[in-house]
This record gives C-alpha cells, structure tokens and sequence, in this order.
C-alpha cells in the first residue's frame, strides 16, 4: 500500500514539475519589444512638371512591413531646413505598405501650409509600429523647384488645342461666306418680340445680369446679349433698366450699352443712369429689384447671367406684373426656377449661344459651329471610353486623366 | 396723405412701442449684453422689418419700400467699408507702404512690386469719373474681361469638361456571375448588379442625348431628333428633382423666420 502511495506521488511530482518546467519554457518564449526595422534607400526629390511647392519622397518599405501585412502600422515624414534637426513631423499618416509620398504645400507666404520654393531640406521617414518607431538615415538636402509645363494638363492642353483648331477654321469658313445652319430656339427669336412689345406698351425693359462677376462665363455672355439688346431698344427708342451687382460688372455694362447705343447710331439717347449700381448683397438687391419692378413695371425682364437663390424671387415677382420673361442661366440649381416662372429659359449653354444667333456675325457663327464639332468629338470619346470599360480596357480613361497641380 | 394710411402708420407705432417696451421689461439681460432697452428695440426692429418684407406678398406698400431702401443703403454702404478694409488696407498697403501701414494699423509685408498693376488699374478705372480721359478706363475692364476668361478656360476645361467625360466611362455591361446574383440586390441604395448596370445606362444615354439636345448646327430630325427629345425629358427630370431639393432649402429659411417671430419676439415656444 505505502509502495502504491510512494509511487503515486512520485508521478504526482513527476507531473508537477515538467508542468513547471513547461510553464517555464513558455514564459521564455514569450517575444521582447524588438524594435522594427526603418525604411531603407530613402529618396528626396523635387516633384516634376509641378509649381515648385512640394517635394517627392520614395524609399523601400521596412522589413518588417512585407506588403502591408507586417507589425508597420505607418509611415511618418519629418522635415527640417538643418541636417542635424530639429526635425518636425509634416502631420501625415501614409499607410503601410506604401512608399511614396508628395510633401507640398501653398505657394502664398503667408499661409501656414507655405511651401518655400528653392529652399533647402532634409528628411526622415519614420515607420510607426505598435511596439515603437524607427528612423531612417537623413536624406537631404533637397530643394524644389518649378517647371514650365505641368504634364498632368496635357489633356487639357491637347483639348484646348483642338478647339482653337475647330474655332479657326469655322471662322474662316464663315467668313468665306459659307451657309451654316442654326437651328431656331424660342428664347433667343423671343428678344425681339419681347423688345417690341415694350415700345408698343410704352414700357422700360429691365435687364438683369445676376450675381456673377465680369470673371464668369455666364455674366460675359450675358455682356454680349446686352449689347444686341441695347441696340434695339436703341433703334425702338424704348428705356432700358440695369440695375448691377456688382461694380466691376457695371461698368462694363455701361461700356456695352453705350456701344449698342453707338451701334444705333442713336449715342444721344444713352443715359448712363439706366446702369447703375444697386448693392453688392444678395438678398438686399433682390428687394431693390423687385422694388423696380413693381414700381416702373417693365414690360420685359431679361434674366441672363449667373443667378443663385434669388432667381425665383425675382422672377415670380416679374410674372405678377405680367411681364414677358426671358432668362438664361448656367446654374444647373436655378434653371428649374426659370423654367416654371418665365415665358423662355435658355438652359446652360443656349445662354453661350445666344450672342452668335443674336449677332449672326461670322465669328460668332464659326464659334458655335467649332463648338458643336467639340460636341460631337466628346461623344465618340465617350462611346470609346464605355467600349473600353466593357472590355477593361484602361489605357483610353487614363489619357483623360487631369492632375491639377496649383 | 391718405386718413387710411395716418391711421396705419399710428397702429403700427403703437404697436411697436407696445413691443419694445414689453421686450424691455422681460428681457433676460447679462452683463455681457447690451441694456434691456437696447435688447427691446432691436427685437422689435428685426420683427417689423421682417413683417415689412412679408407685406410685399400682398402688395408693394410704404413700409416694405421703407425695408428695402433701409436694407439696400446699409448692405451697399457695408460692402463698400468692406472692401476698403479688406482689399485696399488689407492687401495692398501692407505690400506697398510703410507709412500707411503704420497709419491704418496694419503688419507691413513688405514691398513686393507687383502690387502696383493693381493699384495703376485701380487708378485707371477711376478715369471713368474724368469726362476727357475716361476711355483709359476700358484698358482696366479689357484687362479683367480677358484674364478671367483665359484663366477660366483651363479650369474649365478641367472640371467641366474633361473630368465629366472621363467620369462617364462605365461600364455597361457586368461580368455575368448567374442571374440569381444579378438580381440578388434590387434596393436603390444597393450596389447590386442590376441597379448598377441600370443606372450606367440610364447616364450614358442620358449624358449622349443630353449632348445632342445642345448641338445648334444641326437640324433635329430623324433619329437625331428623337435623342434630342429624349436629352431634354433627362433634363426637365433632373430640374424637377433639383426644384423639389431646393424648394425643400427654402421653406428651412421660412421656418428659421418664423421660429424668430414667434419664440424670439412674441415668447411663443414652438
């Protein structure tokens, strides 16, 4: 029996201790912080085809950063203008298993974000883990700088190209004498009705020009329609409103219909007080103009130009005093507005049009009809780009890729 | 004067008074604010004037031009300050004078040359005032007009035209994986196949016909007719979806004024 126990507590203590030994064993393989390899063969290098604000930095993933996949968390950069530091982290978390980053900035002094241009720096690229960070050797000095062409437009300078191309040579054609159609569009054949049911009522007409600038596409289209509308009332001697928004845009409203006036051999009916400047703030020179309206109640209102929250305002105001209404806007957001509260709306880019159809000058016509070529250049480019999607086939997208670069 | 109109304009001062000095009474004032008194007539001043621009919905009237001519003359006055403030004291003295830095109060930058273009088209705008030399003036507006519009055409080009192209190349068609999994998300918020592949379509043959409705050189006849028709019904249901959206932004504005009449002025919690 004592044997029996004996032996039972030799195996007893047998087993305890190789459970000891074991528990041992695994405490001791239990793994050190070892810290982690850094990036290797980092590169520092101006950015190419740039403004000369940033610069490129490239290097070989840390060892322990196989793919993404490793203990590498991320990559920090840090930058200073001495090789011995103090060295600043650019603020940026570039995941693992990338190794590329653009390090730029602003090209204005006085922003935080200023990137100097021609200035001399040094690097670092730190790998970030979760058991420590790790440097890389400096790399520097390093210094940007600006290059002509920024390679990243070229497809906007081939699609600039083209069109001047397209717009030369229909000019010249037009002026050649060459027949070129224009298809009728009720807004713009709708102008000089409009003016002329002004002078029979005895009425003013107001030309509104929205709230853009003389920088907007819109408001310089606007410009030339004026002018066209000028001349009219000029010849019908009828009195033309504009109240403006904005100084700049007033004074070249002036300059246009002084020149309709001009245009009209009539210069001594040009009174410079029919354009004037009302406010620069939207809403105060939406009441303004509704005030106008409801007092001198013009028998036409022209909207063309750029136009925000106002146009319904506006334009429900002019549909309560019955006037006939022509608007024309390329805000996507305010067209729905003209749509249902005036008589015509020309939609985007028949407001472009206008001039050309108003004018039927050859310049003008050979412009809408390069335009129109443009137009149909862009749906083959389309049909192909679709054919190339469906058939993964990428290099077609990439040559419409456009990076901008400031 | 009209009795009509005496009799009005009498009501409504009364009222206004009333308004201001029951304001005053339970405003809750701090010693951060301004004075009951003053807290009162502002209340009250913000309530008429917004009742004022209301009135317009009935007809043009005495208090609504008395609004207007109120809200143009000090918006217009506060622009031009602005302007002066920020874009002549702001960024060209700092860049061009010493002297007047230091007499507006503002840091001096430092010379920088370039600033003067500005300040001489500055200069050659205000030719207009001159009877004699105004015709300098177009220099300055031939200047911006065309600036602006070669600056514009680039970014244009970028944005507008060949990012949207490019942003068109969808694939029509899916990679067939059985009919089960084509149709298996049907929810329009899904990225399903079939709604995918649906609404591919429905933006290359909307932006296709889209193009068509706008070319002007050409007769919309025949087939080029149809997708003329067919771009501008995209159109018209795309302005019916954007006037419901914003007309939904608009009444937000309505109710921000009335939430100020009623909670604001009149203390009628809504």
């Amino acid at each position: 029996m004592l044997k029996h126990i004996m032996s039972l507590m030799l195996v007893v203590m047998l087993m305890m201790t190789m459970s000891w030994a074991q528990e041992e064993a695994v405490s001791d393989s239990v793994p050190q912080a070892v810290p982690i390899s850094p990036p290797t063969n980092v590169r520092a290098f101006d950015t190419p085809y740039d403004n000369g604000h940033s610069i490129t930095l490239e290097w070989d993933l840390s060892a322990d950063d196989p793919d993404g996949k490793g203990r590498v968390l991320s990559y920090r950069i840090l930058r200073s203008d001495m090789p011995d530091g103090p060295f600043v982290d650019r603020g940026v978390a570039i995941p693992a298993g990338e190794h590329k980053h653009n390090d730029k900035g602003v090209k204005e002094s006085d922003n935080e974000n200023y990137f100097p241009k021609g200035k001399d720096f040094y690097y670092k690229v730190v790998a970030v883990s979760a058991d420590g960070e790790s440097e890389s050797a400096i790399v520097g000095p390093v210094h940007s700088a600006g290059q002509f062409f920024n390679r990243g437009l070229s497809a906007v300078a081939i699609a600039c190209l083209i069109f001047t191309v397209l717009t030369i040579y229909f000019i010249r054609k037009a002026r050649r004498g060459a027949e070129l159609y224009i298809r009728p569009l009720a807004g713009i054949d709708a102008v000089d009705e409009a003016i002329g049911r002004a002078t029979e009522m005895g009425k003013p007409i107001l030309y509104i020009m929205g709230l853009g600038t003389a920088a907007d596409i819109a408001t310089i289209a606007s410009f030339t329609i004026l002018g066209r509308v000028a001349k009219k009332v000029a010849e019908y001697q009828t009195s033309l409103i504009v109240p403006c928004y904005d100084p700049i845009v007033m004074t070249v409203a002036q300059e246009t219909v002084k020149t309709g006036y001009y245009d009209a051999g009539r210069p001594d009916a040009y009174n410079e007080d029919d354009v004037f400047f009302l406010t620069n703030q939207q809403f105060a020179y939406v009441s303004g103009v509704n005030g106008i309206m409801v007092r001198q109640k013009p028998a036409t209102n022209f909207y063309l130009g750029k136009f925000y929250a106002e146009s319904l305002i506006m334009a429900e105001t002019g549909n309560s005093i019955n006037s006939i209404q022509i608007a024309g806007t390329d805000e996507v957001t305010q067209i729905p507005f003209f749509v249902v509260a005036c008589d015509y709306t020309l939609i985007g880019e028949e407001l472009y049009a206008a001039s050309a159809y108003l004018g039927r000058e050859p310049v003008l016509l050979g412009t809408l009809k390069a335009q129109d070529w443009a137009k149909a250049c862009v749906l083959i480019c389309i049909i192909l780009g679709v054919l190339g999607a469906i058939a993964h086939q990428t290099w077609f997208t990439d040559l419409f890729k456009v990076i901008v670069s400031e | 004067m009209r009795k009509s109109t005496i009799i009005i304009t009498a009501a409504i001062a009364v009222l206004f008074a009333s308004s201001w000095i029951l304001k005053a009474k339970f405003a809750v004032v701090s010693e951060a604010t301004m004075s009951a008194f003053a807290q009162g007539f502002w209340v009250t001043f913000s309530a008429f004037l917004t009742l004022a621009v209301f009135s317009f919905l009935y007809k043009d009237n005495p208090f609504y031009k008395f609004a207007e001519h109120l809200y143009v003359g000090v918006s217009a006055a506060y622009w031009m300050s602005l302007g002066f403030w920020t874009t002549l004291v702001g960024n060209l003295v700092p860049r061009l004078s010493q002297g007047l830095s230091e007499f507006f109060q503002v840091p001096y930058i430092g010379f920088e040359w370039h600033f003067l273009i500005p300040l001489a088209f500055g200069f050659i705008l205000l030719m207009r005032l001159s009877p004699r030399g105004g015709w300098i003036s177009r220099w300055a507006l031939a200047f911006i007009v065309g600036t602006t519009a070669g600056l514009n055409l680039p970014r244009f080009l970028s944005s507008d035209f060949i990012s949207q192209i490019s942003a068109t190349f969808m694939p029509l068609l899916v990679d067939w994986q059985g009919i089960g999994h084509f149709f298996s998300n049907l929810s329009l918020t899904a990225s399903g196949q079939f709604v995918g592949m649906l609404s591919n379509l429905v933006v290359f043959f909307g932006v296709l016909c889209g193009i068509v409705y706008f070319f002007f050189s050409k007769e919309h006849k025949g087939a080029f007719g149809l997708g003329s028709r067919f771009g501008i019904w995209i159109l018209m249901i795309t302005f019916g979806a954007s006037f419901g959206y914003t007309v939904m932004g608009r009444i937000s504005l309505l109710v921000g004024r009335l939430t100020f009449l009623l909670d604001t002025w009149l203390n009628l919690t809504v």
